[in-house]
C-alpha cells in the first residue's frame, strides 16, 4: 500500500510540477472560452459577411417586394445580363443575381442565376433564396386574391407541452402516477448536458490514457522499469500510474471547472442576464439548431430553473463513478499497449486499434443516446462497459431506470477488474520485452504466462 | 553459511527452459560471479531472485528463509539494461528509489547525502539526469542499487560504459561493502573482471550449472599439469619430459604421470641452467569458460 502511494504521489508530482501542465491548465478554458465567443460573434457578425449585391429582375417580383435584409444590400439594374456580368465586379458589387421572368405562377420552381468571383458560401446561398423566396410567395399570395390577414392566420403553431405539468412550471400535484414531469426545455438541456458529459469521458480516456500510456513506454525505454519492478510489484507499479495520472486529470478537470464557472459568471455579468430574443433568433435562423417557436422559453431565468430541478444528487456522484470506471478501463488497457509498444511508437499504433473501436463506437452512439434515451441503442450502450462510461452519463438528465443503472454499474466493476487484470498479465511481460516484433497472438501468449 | 541458496529452480518459457533445475548458494559476505554466454538463462535467474518474475518450481532461499515480499528491501539490483528518469532531479530519484526500498524520507537523505559525498557528487542533487554525461549516471545507478544497505547486492555488467578511473572507483566500493559484510552477485562476460573480483563462481550454459566453486580450486580443476620454465644461456636438454612448447629462452613442459614440477627444476639445476622464472601455468577462467561452453554446445 505505502509503494502503491509512493509510486502515485510521483507519477501525479512529475507531471503537476511540469511547466507544459500549469500552461495548458490555465490557458485551455480561456482558449475554449475564446473559440465559443469567436464562434458566436462570427455566426452572428462574421459569418454573414454583408454583401453588396446587383440583381437583374426579369420578373419584377423580387425588386417590387419588401426585402427587408439586415445582412445583404439588394440594388437593381436592368442593364443586359450580358453587360451586367463585365461591370459588376467594376461597379463595387459582390454579387450578381439574375432572376428570369415568372411567367407561369402555378409553378413552385424558378431557377435564378448568381454570378461571383470568388465561392460563394453555403448562407449566403440560403439567405438568398430565403429573400427571394419570401418574395415569391407573398406574390402569389397577392396574385390569388388570398387577403393577406387570412392567409397569415393560415399559420400555425402547435406547442408540445407535458401535461403533467401545471401552468406555472411546477409540477402536478396528482404525480402519483408513474407520468414523467420533464419539459421540453429540459429535454433540450439534457441533450446538452449529456453530450457534454459524453464528450468529456471521450476527451479524459484520450488524454490521460494517452498519458498513462506514454508513461509506461518512458519507463521501458529509459530502461529504468527493471530497477523499479525489483522493489515494486509490476501490478502495484501499473495501478500506480493508472491512478497518479488519473488523480493528474482530476486536478485538471477541476481547475477547468472552477475556471470556466468563473469566466461563464463573468461573461454573464458582462453581457447581462437574459439572451436578447431577436439575436437568437438570428443564431437560429442562420445555423438552423434551434426551432424558433421554442425561444421564448430560452433565457437565463428558465435554463438555471431547469438546471435546478435537475437531478444532480443522482447525475454527479453517477458521472463520477462512470468516469472513474471509464478511465480505469481505458488507461488499463493503454498502460498493457504500452508496455508491449517499447521503443517503436509506429508498431503501437495497430495495437491500439482494438482499444480505439469501442471508443469510436461510444462516440457514434452518443449522438443517438442523446436523440433517444430510451432507445435499444442507447440501453445496450449505456450495458456494456466499454461504452457505458461515454453512453449512461449521456443518459442521466434522461432519469434512466433504476435496474438498468445498477446494471451498468455492476458491468463497469466488473469490467474494471477484469481489464486490470488483464492489462497487469501484459504489462508485467511487456516491460522487460526487448527487440521482440509484437502480435496478438504474442500478447494472449503473456496472459497465459505463470 | 549461504546468503542466498538456490534449490532445483526451474523456469520455463512456453517451449524454451531458461532455468533447467538449477541450484548453488553464494555464501554470506563473498564476491559471487554468476558467469555464462548470452542467452545461458543468467537474467532469468536474476530476475527470480529479485522476485521480478517467479519460478515455476524450485526454491529461492534468502539468508535461510524462502523468498517473500519483504526480501527486495534487502536485496539491490542494478540490471543490464539500466536508466533512469530522464527528466527527474538526481535527488528526488534517490529519494524515490530508496524509499521504495523501504527507507523513511529522513533514513533516505541521510543515506543518499553519504553516498553522494562519498563520490564528490553532493552538488548533483538539484541536476536532472539528462544533464548528466552516461558515466556520471552510472553513478548515480549504482547509488541507488545500494542506498537501503542490502544483504545482497546483484550487479549485472556495471562496468559498461565506465572510463577505467570510474572503474576502479566502483570496484573499490565493491570490495568496501563486502568488507563491511555485504554479499555481491557479479554477473558479467568479461572474464579478466571476474578473475580480478570474484571469489567464487557459477557458470551457467543453456539454463543448467556446468560448474561452479571458488575460482581457485576451480582453476585447479583444469589446470593441465604444465610448468613453464624462463632461463638464459644454452638451451637444457628436456629429452625426458613431454615438452609442449619452446622458444629461445623458455620451455613449457606438461607432467606425466609420477612427475612433479620439482623434477623439471632438478633437471634443470643439474644441468647448469642459469633459471629466471619457473612456474606453474593455470588456464584462465577464459579459456575455461570457452573450453566448457563449446564441449556443451
Amino acid at each position: 500500500m505505502n509503494k502503491l502511494w509512493l509510486v502515485i504521489k510521483r507519477e501525479y508530482l512529475v507531471r503537476v510540477k511540469k511547466k507544459s501542465f500549469i500552461i495548458a491548465t490555465l490557458l485551455t478554458p480561456f482558449a475554449i472560452g475564446l473559440l465559443m465567443f469567436a464562434s458566436i460573434y462570427f455566426t452572428t457578425k462574421g459569418g454573414q459577411a454583408n454583401k453588396k449585391i446587383l440583381v437583374k429582375d426579369e420578373s419584377g417580383i423580387f425588386s417590387s417586394a419588401d426585402i427587408g435584409s439586415k445582412t445583404h444590400t439588394y440594388e437593381f439594374s436592368d442593364k443586359e445580363i450580358s453587360q451586367l456580368k463585365d461591370e459588376y465586379k467594376t461597379n463595387g458589387f459582390d454579387l450578381l443575381i439574375h432572376i428570369p421572368a415568372f411567367v407561369d405562377s402555378s409553378l413552385t420552381k424558378h431557377k435564378v442565376q448568381y454570378y461571383c468571383q470568388e465561392k460563394l458560401g453555403i448562407s449566403t446561398i440560403e439567405n438568398v433564396e430565403r429573400k427571394i423566396g419570401y418574395a415569391f410567395k407573398d406574390y402569389k399570395v397577392l396574385k390569388s386574391g388570398i387577403d393577406r390577414d387570412v392567409y397569415d392566420s393560415f399559420k400555425m403553431d402547435i406547442d408540445l407541452e407535458n401535461g403533467a405539468i401545471k401552468g406555472d412550471g411546477s409540477k402536478g400535484e396528482n404525480s402519483s402516477s408513474k407520468l414523467n414531469t420533464s419539459t421540453k426545455l429540459s429535454t433540450m438541456i439534457g441533450s446538452f448536458l449529456g453530450g457534454l458529459m459524453g464528450f468529456i469521458m471521450y476527451m479524459v480516456i484520450f488524454i490521460y490514457g494517452g498519458m498513462v500510456m506514454r508513461s509506461v513506454m518512458e519507463e521501458k525505454i529509459n530502461r529504468i522499469v527493471e530497477v523499479i519492478i525489483s522493489s515494486v510489484k509490476p501490478t502495484t507499479l501499473m495501478l500506480g500510474k493508472v491512478f497518479g495520472v488519473g488523480a493528474v486529470g482530476i486536478t485538471q478537470l477541476g481547475i477547468w471547472l472552477i475556471l470556466i464557472v468563473a469566466m461563464m459568471i463573468g461573461m454573464s455579468t458582462f453581457m447581462g442576464s437574459n439572451i436578447d430574443p431577436a439575436q437568437m433568433q438570428e443564431i437560429a435562423n442562420q445555423t438552423g439548431t434551434l426551432p424558433v417557436q421554442d425561444l421564448d422559453a430560452f433565457n437565463w431565468t428558465n435554463i438555471s430553473n431547469e438546471l435546478g430541478q435537475m437531478k444532480w444528487w443522482l447525475i454527479i456522484p453517477m458521472f463520477v463513478i462512470f468516469f472513474f470506471g471509464g478511465y480505469m478501463i481505458y488507461s488499463s488497457l493503454f498502460a498493457a499497449v504500452g508496455s508491449a509498444i517499447g521503443d517503436d511508437m509506429g508498431e503501437g499504433q495497430q495495437l491500439m486499434i482494438p482499444i480505439m473501436i469501442p471508443v469510436f463506437l461510444g462516440i457514434f452512439m452518443l449522438q443517438g443516446a442523446v436523440t433517444n434515451p430510451n432507445g435499444g441503442m442507447a440501453i445496450f450502450g449505456s450495458l456494456f462497459p466499454l461504452t457505458s462510461p461515454i453512453i449512461m452519463p449521456a443518459r442521466l438528465p434522461f432519469d434512466p431506470p433504476w435496474w438498468q443503472i445498477g446494471l451498468s454499474i455492476l458491468f463497469l466493476i466488473l469490467a474494471c477488474w477484469f481489464f486490470a487484470w488483464l492489462a497487469g498479465r501484459i504489462y508485467r511481460i511487456g516491460i522487460l520485452m526487448y527487440g521482440k516484433k509484437i502480435s496478438f497472438k504474442e500478447l494472449a501468449k503473456w496472459i497465459t504466462y505463470k | 553459511m549461504a546468503i542466498l541458496s538456490l534449490k532445483n529452480v526451474v523456469k520455463q518459457y512456453h517451449n524454451h527452459k531458461a532455468v533447467d533445475d538449477v541450484s548453488f548458494d553464494v555464501e554470506k559476505q563473498r564476491i559471487f560471479g554468476l558467469l555464462g554466454p548470452n542467452g545461458a538463462g543468467k537474467t532469468s535467474i536474476i530476475r527470480i531472485i529479485t522476485s521480478i518474475t517467479g519460478a515455476d518450481s524450485g526454491e529461492v532461499l534468502l539468508d535461510g528463509e524462502l523468498l517473500n515480499g519483504y526480501h527486495p528491501r534487502y536485496i539491490g539490483y542494478m540490471p543490464e539494461e539500466r536508466g533512469l528518469y530522464k527528466k527527474m532531479k538526481v535527488g528526488e530519484q534517490l529519494l524515490y528509489l530508496a524509499q521504495l526500498k523501504g527507507l523513511s524520507t529522513k533514513d533516505a537523505k541521510l543515506k543518499i547525502d553519504y553516498w553522494l559525498k562519498k563520490f564528490e557528487i553532493t552538488e548533483w542533487w538539484h541536476k536532472k539526469v539528462e544533464e548528466l554525461s552516461k558515466g556520471m549516471q552510472q553513478k548515480i545507478q549504482f547509488v541507488a542499487t545500494v542506498v537501503h544497505d542490502p544483504k545482497l547486492i546483484i550487479l549485472d555488467e556495471p562496468f559498461t560504459g565506465l572510463d577505467p578511473i570510474n572503474t576502479n572507483l566502483i570496484k573499490e566500493e565493491i570490495r568496501k561493502l563486502k568488507e563491511n559484510g555485504t554479499s555481491i552477485i557479479f554477473s558479467t562476460h568479461r572474464m579478466e573482471q571476474v578473475e580480478e573480483i570474484c571469489e567464487d563462481i557459477v557458470l551457467i550454459n543453456g539454463g543448467q550449472v556446468m560448474l561452479e566453486g571458488t575460482v581457485a580450486q576451480i582453476k585447479q580443476d583444469f589446470k593441465e599439469n604444465t610448468y613453464r620454465l624462463e632461463f638464459e644461456g644454452p638451451e637444457p636438454n628436456f629429452d625426458n619430459f613431454k615438452v609442449v612448447e619452446k622458444s629461445e629462452h623458455s620451455v613449457v613442459i606438461q607432467l606425466q604421470d609420477g612427475e612433479e614440477g620439482n623434477d623439471i627444476l632438478k633437471h634443470a639445476v643439474n644441468q647448469g641452467c642459469h633459471i629466471i622464472s619457473f612456474n606453474e601455468i593455470l588456464p584462465s577462467l577464459n579459456d575455461i569458460f570457452i573450453k566448457q561452453v563449446e564441449a556443451a554446445n
